[in-house]
């Protein structure tokens, strides 16, 4: 066994059995961040502390929940939201903070791709970003279905039934996936324990890694400027707190986290309390009715963007049918940021308002993205369709394309 | 510096945040509380003046079985512990076995209590008279409404009883 | 500055995005209809200006109208059971006691006169349909004898005190015979068999529907269904404005009862986040000072 002399202090009598202090130097007071940072980077502590919302709310709506088809309406809808002390509180809180947590992503998602974080050694952290993207979508969806409304039932239904699409075994596929010929009790308890166990696990060791893998790398920064992170924290510790070009994670960059934290509370609370129909839809607080589609279904706004991408070829291409097109376009869309690391051809790590080609690329991906996302909301008839069609259509263009639009910016860059 | 501001604003904006720690650690512990409707079901209603004599009524009162027996004409009402209601006196008490918590089975011919589990007796008014239960039945709050009997609220004649009990 | 300028590209991005799928989005689901009418004034059939004779009305009502309605306030107990009337008229017959004071003058008078044109369901009872509505139509009587059984009706209401007691007289009087209500423990009088039977559809549970629908909406739709679900079996009701009020504030009661709780402490809440975000910004400030 090791030799353990007496302790002085408390902290010494921890830091020989633990090595807290040390743990502390890594993780916070010498954990460098680059100093020329703007707010967006807070976006990574906003998620972090929306999760831990998340969690803790679902904890409590947890106490109260009925997975069953004929109990959970109710549960949700008289016991927690009228009965339970401040069960309302957590189930806004729960509802509301799972649509914000996507906003936050998107931003976080689009800071990342606007100033080349996705690259040279930063690659596993895109990845395992997106593969979080990934796992909080499968978590809103699993999750919306539990309330048991008529958008739960729906949506459930149309998203399961699209992997009727998939050749050969897509029929016995939406069988097995729904536990029954229609989405029905099992479903819902199956999607209740990915909701509450299975996934939630997957979340906190993607972000696990996700973290790990900012350490070889660093923090990105507002320039995407490289320098010697040892030297300038060489610099920092003798005192040169000015002129060094990093700061610690503790104090320095949580202390902007908390202030960006502050306010966009203030928005949270705002939307929790008093503007909350966007997250909860008043079309769920009917009851699931297997027997009654409802005039207008749409999923969550993350998602209508995809959806669009779905719905938007409606028509036969070449012998492939409306409906199989969709179908790929719908895959190829939801897997194709992953790749984007190695789509971008140009080794440029710089802000995209300095990359003479990519920032027209990006901006124009930004404005597709909207117009996708309100066209997946409305009713796809006349020309909402064909808009549906040509943004689908870019969308496509767009990340084909990108290779050849960053290899020729490289070689003009590179020419220079 | 400002090393003594900066340590201010620093107490301060931990005291507020630790205020509102605090605040939703209130909240959470509200959140466990038992539901309304538990707390109002906490109360049975027994109207007792269509029991017959001399046999065991039980109801049901936060879970527990709870003893109304109507006294015959030949059984005697124990000070302290039978209840009058209008012009018959009855045993109230939670059939529980005071030794481990069996419910004790009535018998009519000889008015008494027998606990199955371990042999235990009770007389026609709970009290413990053979075997190991170390005391009486207990016996509910309650209260009077002319012949309803209100089980979970503390009527006076309830709290007669419990204070002839302490004293004892 | 710099970070003004990002924060103004986000919200001016989220803000479209955000305009797009909820506001505009809604008013293409949902277009605007005509406002709620409480004048009614598409029923013309009855001159209302007359001036109703009470007694007159008393011997009126007796004479038609008790063999199938109660008036319970005033000492007509209904006939039969629930069960037994809505096994010989489809629907149980409303009980009368409450129609002086929550239906429209105009209405009722028009409805007396012709209920299937009151209610709007023409397009329900039609010769075709070979359904007939269970109340006659007393378009024979006088304008004079129809606004007499009206003022009767109106001097036989009793007074409620305003609040949760005429809200939840006014809503099971106006829609308890065809809706439940389970969170508040209210049942349709008229049995389920019979009720589906009757509208072709079971009237839904009215429980969530302050946030299903929204008072907006149903402000629109009480006053009068057609123009919102066209060729919906649910009657144009004629309820004056205040009964109206008196039973969404009741759905509100029973539905949301959370509110009054929600908005109060949201501004606590948003009060204690301010506090909470200057000094988050004094701390930053203090602490950046040392590295700029």
């Amino acid at each position: 066994m090791a030799e353990f002399k007496k302790a002085d202090s408390m902290l010494e009598w921890f830091d020989q059995r633990l090595g807290v202090v040390n743990f502390a130097k890594v993780m916070m007071t010498e954990y460098w961040i680059p100093k020329n940072i703007n707010f967006l980077w807070a976006m990574g502590v906003l998620l972090t502390v929306l999760f831990t919302f998340l969690v803790v709310s679902g904890i409590f709506l947890l106490m109260y929940y009925k997975p069953d088809v004929n109990m959970a309406f109710d549960s949700v809808n008289y016991t927690i939201m009228q009965e339970v002390a401040y069960g309302w509180l957590f189930r806004h809180i729960h509802a509301v903070g799972a649509s914000v947590v996507f906003l936050v992503i998107y931003i976080h998602m689009f800071t990342g791709i606007y100033y080349g974080s996705y690259k040279k050694g930063r690659e596993m952290i895109w990845v395992s970003g997106m593969l979080l993207f990934m796992l909080f979508s499968a978590e809103g969806f699993s999750g919306y279905m539990l309330p048991w409304g008529q958008m739960s039932y729906w949506a459930a239904y149309v998203i399961t039934e699209i992997f009727g699409g998939i050749p050969v075994i897509g029929d016995e596929l939406v069988v097995w996936i729904r536990g029954n010929f229609y989405v029905s009790d099992s479903t819902l308890t199956r999607f209740f324990m990915l909701h509450v166990l299975l996934i939630p696990l997957a979340i906190l060791g993607a972000i696990v890694f996700h973290f790990y893998a900012l350490r070889f790398p660093h923090v990105n920064n507002e320039e995407g400027e490289f320098f010697d992170f040892d030297e300038e924290a060489e610099k920092y510790l003798a005192g040169n707190k000015k002129e060094s070009k990093v700061v610690p994670f503790w104090p320095v960059f949580l202390s902007k986290d908390f202030f960006v934290l502050g306010f966009f509370m203030l928005f949270f609370f705002y939307l929790v309390f008093f503007h909350y129909d966007f997250a909860m839809d008043p079309v769920n607080f009917d009851k699931a009715d297997g027997l009654k589609t409802p005039a207008h279904i749409y999923p969550e706004w993350y998602f209508l963007w995809s959806y669009e991408v779905l719905r938007g070829f409606f028509f036969e291409i070449a012998g492939v049918s409306g409906k199989d097109l969709g179908l790929m376009a719908f895959g190829f869309a939801n897997a194709i940021f992953l790749v984007l690391p190695w789509l971008d051809r140009s080794p440029m790590v710089k802000p995209a308002n300095q990359r003479p080609y990519f920032k027209y690329w990006f901006w124009f991906l930004m404005a597709d993205l909207i117009v996708l996302t309100v066209y997946g909301k409305l009713p796809p008839t006349g020309a909402n369709a064909w808009v549906g069609f040509a943004s689908s259509m870019t969308f496509l263009v767009l990340f084909i394309a990108l290779p050849f639009i960053t290899k020729a910016e490289a070689k003009k860059v590179g020419g220079k | 510096m400002d090393e003594s501001r900066r340590g201010f604003i620093g107490k301060a904006f931990g005291a507020v945040a630790a205020v509102g720690g605090i605040a939703s650690l209130i909240a959470m512990k509200k959140t466990w509380d038992p539901l309304p409707s538990v707390m109002s079901a906490g109360f049975t209603t027994v109207d007792v003046s269509g029991l017959e004599a001399n046999k065991l009524e039980i109801a049901v009162w936060r879970g527990k079985p709870v003893f109304i027996l109507k006294y015959s004409a030949d059984m005697k009402p124990t000070d302290g512990r039978s209840v009058k209601i209008g012009d018959h006196y009855f045993s109230v008490m939670i059939g529980l076995c005071t030794h481990l918590g069996c419910i004790p089975a009535y018998r009519a011919d000889q008015h008494d209590f027998k606990c199955a589990c371990h042999g235990g007796e009770f007389t026609d008014a709970g009290v413990q008279k053979f075997g190991p239960p170390p005391r009486p039945l207990d016996i509910p709050p309650f209260k009077l409404d002319g012949v309803t009997l209100v089980l979970g609220e503390e009527g006076p004649e309830y709290k007669a009883i419990m204070a002839k009990a302490g004293g004892a | 500055m710099k970070e003004f300028k990002i924060l103004a590209v986000i919200v001016a991005l989220v803000g479209i995005t955000y305009y797009g799928i909820e506001p505009y989005a809604h008013h293409i689901m949902h277009p605007e209809v005509a406002p709620a009418d409480f004048s009614f004034k598409t029923l013309k059939n009855v001159d209302t200006t007359l001036a109703g004779n009470v007694e007159n009305g008393k011997v009126l009502v007796e004479a038609n109208c008790i063999a199938c309605h109660a008036i319970d306030k005033a000492g007509y107990p209904a006939v039969m059971p629930n069960a037994d009337a809505a096994a010989s008229y489809g629907v149980v017959p409303p009980d009368l006691s409450s129609a002086g004071r929550i239906y429209d003058k105009n209405y009722l008078a028009n409805f007396i006169f012709d209920p299937v044109t009151a209610m709007h369901l023409e397009g329900k009872y039609t010769p075709e349909s070979g359904k007939q509505f269970p109340m006659p139509a007393y378009n024979w009587m006088s304008p004079q004898e129809i606004m007499d059984i009206v003022a009767y009706l109106q001097s036989v209401t009793p007074k409620v005190t305003e609040g949760k007691e005429a809200n939840k007289t006014t809503f099971e009087a106006a829609c308890g015979r065809c809706h439940n209500m389970k969170y508040a423990g209210i049942e349709a009088t008229t049995p389920k068999d019979n009720l589906k039977a009757y509208m072709g559809a079971t009237p839904p549970d009215l429980s969530q529907y302050i946030k299903s629908r929204g008072e907006h909406y149903l402000h629109s739709f009480i006053n009068d269904p057609q123009v919102l679900l066209h060729g919906t079996s649910m009657p144009r009701v004629g309820l004056t404005e205040k009964a109206q009020e008196e039973v969404i504030a009741y759905m509100e009661e029973i539905g949301d009862s959370k509110k009054a709780e929600r908005e109060s402490l949201g501004l606590w809440v948003m009060l204690y986040t301010l506090v909470f975000a200057i000094l988050a910004y004094l701390w930053k400030r203090k602490i950046w000072s040392e590295v700029h």
